[in-house]
């Protein structure tokens, strides 16, 4: 149509058409730098970059999931450089977001990958049903496996948001009854970037395209390629209340005098000390809070097999294992070896002594 | 699975069978012994008392011994406490406590136990160097001592690294793993090597004593 408006081929152009002072990028640069604890001096040079970069073609799978990472993302404090960021991109394929339905739809995402083959990125989120060749998610008759491995091929890169598309989720807790598989384990041959939590945070999100889209790369990440500058500590470590613990100090439950005074909640199986994400350091809402000061312990949601790893109240320090039968067994098998042994014993002093 | 799963999982499981599988073994194997008839007349017929008195009289050295035996047996006790109450008053240790035997108890505050930990770690440290130095010790001394006395730092050290997240370039988990695997490799050499004196000390302090009062001597 003729009076469709041109979008803006720039960043740089969008900030100006919303009306963005140089001064309020900047700002959100600097933050954005200092959230990937990038060196100051990178601020500017992220300014500059994200004001020449081009629309960037984004196709989201979503998969097994629950959609609550898009919820994260897309009720981030709003109105907010985030936005920006997400009307920037070129979101060319989401199911929840679009517009369009039906076969619209998967012609557009087509279309986007051929006029960007090689270029967009992919954002997954959800988890891969690999048993009985993927049957258990499909869209548009194609299996969720199907889907990946056709996008995946012309991708630049992939950010997997939420931990059911990073590890597998909750959809692959045991007994993982579909088969659920993580986009890693399928993709070999593309950069991959996992942003895990359930959900994830958005500004860790947010920091993630920005990088891409100012140096045309993925940022440096963990073993679990996370990004390194959100996932590098551990809650425990960026915790107030880390204190409490150095000092023995623990609620005992939820509603006893240590909870009420802030008390670490090791005790109430907080697995913040196994836990890396930004939770204690960026924080939920606007900032305003995180589990933790909530009152609740963390339940590890950014690692994998977080459902598998017992009970989200069990203490840190105790053991995983169902029952304690075994042991009771080992100690009535433990006795009658012994007496056994000791009657050989016997047997053989006695033998020895009529010899003698 | 990762390393710490494991080790909470499976490994600290099996090494807690084969803990209670071995004390059991060992227990009833020496409980069952056929002993010796003793054909003298006994001296006396309180023997059940001798028993109990060596148990705590043999707790001090004798005073002729004083001089020699002084600075074991104060390092030894420094160690001993210090490990107990490492072990039985850390809350961590507690809560584990607890998820077995279903109950708690109160626990020590933080920096006590971190000044207790460096203090019983220096004492395992003494009383090494005094084994290595002694020349009487020292050739007296078997893998058995040696290796005992690895497998008790071990976690003790590892247990001080978890708790002040110091890994040299390991991550929490791995380092708190390592702890616990640790520990679980301490639950299996107990019964079987010379650690076994932790649940047989007052059974052949006590079988002396019974022996002793039997035949007259000083309990």
């Amino acid at each position: 149509m003729n009076d469709k408006k041109k979008l803006p081929e720039t960043l740089g152009e969008e900030l100006s058409r919303r009306g963005m002072s140089r001064r309020s990028f900047l700002k959100f640069c600097t933050a954005v730098a200092s959230a990937m604890a990038l060196p100051a001096s990178m601020a500017p040079v992220m300014a500059e970059a994200l004001a020449r970069a081009r629309r960037q073609s984004v196709i989201w799978l979503s998969f097994q999931e629950c959609t609550g990472c898009v919820e994260s993302i897309t009720r981030s404090y709003a109105p907010s450089i985030e936005s920006l960021i997400f009307d920037f991109i070129s979101l060319d394929y989401q199911h929840t977001l679009q517009a369009a339905a039906g076969h619209q739809v998967e012609e557009a995402r087509e279309i986007a990958m051929k006029e960007n083959w090689g270029k967009y990125l992919v954002v997954v989120d959800g988890s891969i049903p690999l048993k009985d060749d993927g049957v258990y998610s499909t869209v548009a008759g194609e299996t969720n496996l199907q889907t990946l491995k056709h996008v995946a091929e012309g991708a630049a890169a992939i950010i997997t948001v939420g931990t059911c598309a990073a590890f597998g989720g909750l959809p692959k807790a045991n007994p993982n009854p579909t088969g659920a598989a993580a986009v890693q384990d399928i993709i070999t041959d593309k950069p991959i970037i996992n942003v895990p939590g359930c959900p994830p945070i958005p500004e860790v999100m947010t920091g993630v395209i920005a990088n891409f889209l100012t140096f045309g790369d993925l940022p440096p990440v963990d073993h679990l390629k996370r990004p390194l500058a959100f996932f590098g500590d551990s809650i425990h470590d960026r915790c107030y209340r880390r204190t409490f613990y150095d000092q023995g100090k623990f609620a005992k439950s939820f509603d006893d005098e240590g909870a009420r005074n802030g008390w670490c909640l090791y005790e109430l199986g907080c697995k913040g000390p196994t836990t890396y994400n930004a939770c204690a350091t960026v924080k939920w809402n606007q900032g305003l809070t995180f589990p933790i000061q909530s009152g609740h312990g963390c339940i590890g949601c950014s690692e994998p097999d977080f459902w598998d790893k017992g009970s989200f109240y069990a203490p840190l320090s105790t053991g995983q294992w169902g029952s304690a039968e075994g042991i009771a067994a080992a100690a009535v098998a433990g006795a009658a070896v012994g007496i056994g042994v000791a009657a050989m014993s016997r047997a053989k002093q006695k033998k020895t002594s009529e010899q003698g | 699975m990762d390393l710490l799963e494991f080790a909470r999982g499976p490994a600290m499981q099996w090494s807690l069978i084969i803990l209670v599988f071995g004390i059991a073994w060992r227990l009833f194997g020496i409980i069952f012994l056929k002993r010796k008839k003793d054909l003298a007349e006994p001296r006396q017929t309180g023997v059940l008392g001798g028993a109990v008195k060596t148990i705590f009289s043999r707790s001090v050295p004798a005073r002729a011994f004083w001089s020699r035996v002084m600075y074991s047996n104060i390092v030894g006790y420094v160690f001993h406490i210090g490990l107990a109450i490492v072990v039985f008053a850390f809350l961590p240790h507690i809560l584990w406590f607890e998820s077995i035997l279903g109950f708690q108890w109160p626990a020590l505050p933080t920096s006590v136990i971190t000044l207790v930990a460096v203090i019983t770690l220096a004492s395992m440290v003494a009383l090494l160097v005094k084994r290595l130095t002694h020349p009487v010790l020292r050739r007296i001394s078997n893998f058995d001592d040696y290796f005992s006395w690895l497998v008790t730092i071990v976690p003790l050290l590892t247990g001080m690294m978890a708790f002040t997240h110091t890994g040299f370039g390991m991550r929490y988990e791995t380092v708190l793993a390592i702890h616990i695997l640790s520990v679980e490799f301490l639950f299996i050499w107990l019964p079987f090597g010379k650690l076994g004196h932790s649940f047989l000390v007052f059974l052949s302090r006590g079988t002396t004593g019974a022996l002793f009062a039997r035949r007259g001597a000083r309990t």
